[in-house]
């Protein structure tokens, strides 16, 4: 079984291997240059410029791995900022002691992560670490977009829409089933996925509807209305009943006893969006598989300004507070 | 089942004269809360919040000496999640496993067995917290580790019994409590008859309620009905879980482990028997016994007053640190740290 | 003060239940219901079945509800 050692970090024979047979020959020797840097055509000025780095265990799970969850967080930064991606860095940091094999399958996702995406992965870098000071990988990405339209962000009133493209938490729900011995009889995946294209989408056909958008990635759903509702002049209210979340989501959630709203997803991103136009940005999401589930889940509000509150089953209210604690399995 | 229909009759129920009811179990002080009950409440009811949050009872020199435990005696501290980042006199679980100390939140008091069972090199040890709901599990366990012959499990005792602690409120006076909703879990074990002396001994009306929407509801409607009662009742709306006589099964698992003991609780002090200590057949699984340390003596908080919220005297709002020198992200006390906590219940979802 | 949820048995085998809700499978200690039976219903704390559900008392509780919802909400109107 290979595995990495020191000397894949070496600068010396094994690595140029590593990186020519390995990587390059996986991620595209086109496109990765051993150059010191990416030489890149832009086609406009203004471009939207991103980082991300990347750590999670298990590094392989339904639905993804470390790989394509690197180029997915990237190229979703960059699209919920109303840019098409272009360009991606990949920077590995390798553990001793990691098989070939996986870093082989990691590789693999990324490109295929890239390919979807439609992305070019075109500089990178690797180092290795010994035994016990790293997890098995962590990636770096960076990210270079452009913008053909303006940067999505406008005055969100009153009255908007929150929207979302799908079902609620199943990427962090994927994990923490992994992590505490829960399996599932129908399967769980993660939602990892590049909502580039359905973004662009929705902007081609409304492009003065977006007011606001952002992937709900940690700290969920709850997270990114409490950022947008932060010390503004409006309150932002989903509808408990219209959120769209998975059984399989719901009963992880009720077992480890945490809130699906606050569990991270990879694929999800949350709009709000001028009312005119929420039927009709559904119906563009759900020619999507991304987007097939996408839901009205609430709206923003002239009441409880400044805060995020969530209209329960029985039509009581509840605030959905900032995330304080790492959500951990409890008993009570 | 019509959910809706039911909520509005809980928020058209008319009340004459104001009514305080205790929900004596922190997962009700949450879930009146988090389902949204317990704002479509009628006019005129006020709702106490009880001691049922194990964690916010526990009291400080017990995590301070879990703490002392596994640095001196080198050994794997094993926790429910909840216990993670509540504030102990000097520190924290959280804080002292980011300086290295071995620290594992485990789901079930079985994970920290397997534990030790595949780590024999290594010692475990259980905090065994948890009210009369958990101590028959953590009872298997260390049933369990002694059919295994496991020499590197332990447990420390820190179960609490919630039927004297509800006699102190009782007795004490402090509080005008008109009724009782009761815990659910806790019934399920100990059975509806162990509760029959709020209306026998004080004339006091309960309802041991579930935790789902409806089962607030519920409970509460029931509870409102009896107020109106002139003989007092302990009745049981979770019927479909909770039994008149629990579940003897794990009682007799229970008190075959553990005897009862005096027990400390933080903003009560000590209750007699109100605690579960190993019995000496299980000595040897016992961290008290095995693992002697010295502990400075356990610090609080000067204005910290969780200790009258956990006896229904004030609510969270009423407490000068709330929301300014305590917040969930720095708790000066362990109700507002525990997610059952009624101070992060109140912070996280009261505030509007 | 102790968060324990419904899930329905599937399979015994030997001192663990595996035991469904909303298709979550996890398997479970059952020595404090050892006369628990595939398709019953109980309620997990921790990692253990502390009680069976008992679809009968459920069952009559349902009933008793709808009647009351149904003649309170009339006299309401």
């Amino acid at each position: 079984m290979d595995i990495i050692v020191p000397a894949h970090g070496s600068g010396g024979k094994l690595m140029n291997d590593l990186i020519t047979n390995l990587i390059q020959s996986i991620l595209g020797s086109d496109s990765i240059q051993l150059d010191d840097a990416a030489s890149l055509n832009l086609p406009t000025q203004a471009i939207a410029f991103t980082t991300d780095s990347y750590t999670i265990t298990p590094i392989e799970f339904s639905g993804g791995t470390i790989g394509s969850l690197a180029i997915n967080g990237t190229v979703n930064d960059l699209a919920v900022m109303g840019a098409t991606p272009l360009y991606i860095s990949c920077a590995l940091i390798l553990e001793e002691g990691l098989e070939i094999e996986t870093l082989k399958r990691i590789l693999v996702s990324m490109k295929e992560a890239a390919l979807k995406a439609n992305v070019a992965i075109v500089t990178g870098d690797t180092k290795v670490v010994p035994k016990g000071k790293g997890d098995s990988i962590y990636i770096n990405t960076a990210g270079i977009g452009v913008f053909t339209t303006p940067p999505q962000r406008r005055q969100i009133n009153p009255g908007d829409s929150i929207i979302i493209n799908g079902t609620i938490g199943d990427h962090g729900t994927t994990i923490m089933a992994l992590r505490n011995n829960l399996t599932f009889s129908k399967g769980l995946s993660s939602d990892c996925a590049a909502l580039n294209h359905l973004i662009h989408d929705v902007i081609r056909n409304y492009p003065e509807a977006i007011k606001f958008m952002r992937d709900a990635t940690r700290g969920g759903v709850a997270s990114v209305l409490n950022e947008i509702t932060k010390n503004a002049s409006f309150g932002a209210t989903l509808i408990e009943e219209n959120l769209p979340i998975k059984d399989e989501v719901r009963g992880v959630a009720e077992i480890l006893g945490i809130d699906p709203l606050y569990i991270a997803n990879e694929g999800k991103v949350v709009m709000i969006v001028d009312s005119r136009y929420t039927d009709g940005i559904i119906h563009v999401l759900k020619q999507h598989p991304e987007g097939k589930d996408a839901a009205v889940i609430g709206q923003i509000t002239d009441q409880f300004h400044g805060k995020a509150y969530i209209e329960t089953k029985i039509g009581g209210k509840r605030i959905l507070p900032v995330l304080i604690e790492e959500q951990l399995p409890r008993i009570c | 089942m019509d959910i809706k229909k039911e909520a509005a009759v809980l928020s058209q129920f008319r009340i004459d004269t104001p009514v305080a009811i205790m929900e004596v179990c922190g997962t009700h002080t949450t879930e009146f809360f988090r389902t949204g009950v317990k704002d479509i409440f009628p006019e005129n009811l006020r709702l106490i919040d009880g001691p049922g949050c194990p964690v916010c009872v526990t009291s400080n020199d017990y995590l301070d000496t879990a703490i002392a435990m596994g640095w001196q005696h080198n050994c794997v501290i094993t926790t429910f999640g909840d216990m993670m980042k509540v504030p102990s006199s000097y520190s924290s679980l959280a804080k002292e496993k980011s300086k290295g100390l071995s620290v594992e939140v485990v789901y079930s008091p079985m994970d920290a067995v397997d534990m030790a069972e595949k780590n024999p090199e290594k010692k475990f040890i259980f905090l065994s917290i948890g009210f009369e709901t958990t101590a028959p599990a953590e009872a298997v366990c260390v049933r369990e580790a002694k059919k295994k012959n496991l020499k590197n499990f332990f447990i420390l005792p820190g179960n609490k019994l919630t039927v004297p602690a509800v006699k102190v409120l009782l007795d004490s006076g402090e509080v005008n409590i008109d009724g009782f909703i009761l815990p659910g879990h806790v019934s399920a074990i100990i059975g509806r008859k162990a509760w029959d002396f709020i209306a026998t001994d004080y004339g006091k009306p309960s309802v041991i309620a579930g935790f789902e929407d409806y089962d607030l509801i519920r409970a509460t409607l029931m509870l409102l009905h009896l107020l109106k009662d002139t003989t007092p009742k302990v009745l049981n709306e979770y019927a479909r879980v909770v039994r008149d006589d629990g579940n003897p099964k794990a009682l007799e698992i229970v008190y075959s482990v553990f005897t009862k003991g005096n027990a400390t609780w933080r903003g009560i002090g000590i209750i007699p028997e109100s605690g579960l200590d190993l019995k000496p057949e299980y000595a040897d699984f016992d961290a008290y016994k095995q693992f002697p340390v010295e502990v400075p003596l356990p610090k609080e908080h000067p204005g910290c007053r969780c200790g009258e919220l956990l006896r229904g005297v004030i609510i969270p709002t009423d407490c000068p640190l709330f929301g300014k020198a305590c917040t969930p992200e720095h708790a000066v006390g362990p109700c507002m740290v525990s997610s059952e906590g009624p101070c992060s219940a109140y912070y996280k979802y009261g505030r509007k | 003060m102790c968060l324990a949820i419904p899930m329905t048995v599937k399979k015994i085998e030997g001192s663990k239940a595996i035991v469904e809700s909303m298709g979550v499978e996890k398997a479970v200690d059952i020595a404090l219901t050892p006369d628990v039976k595939v398709n019953d219903k109980v309620i997990v704390h921790a990692g253990f079945i502390i009680e069976i559900l008992d679809p009968e008392a459920a069952r009559e509780i349902e009933a008793t509800w709808d009647e009351y919802t149904t003649l309170l909400n009339q006299e309401q109107k």
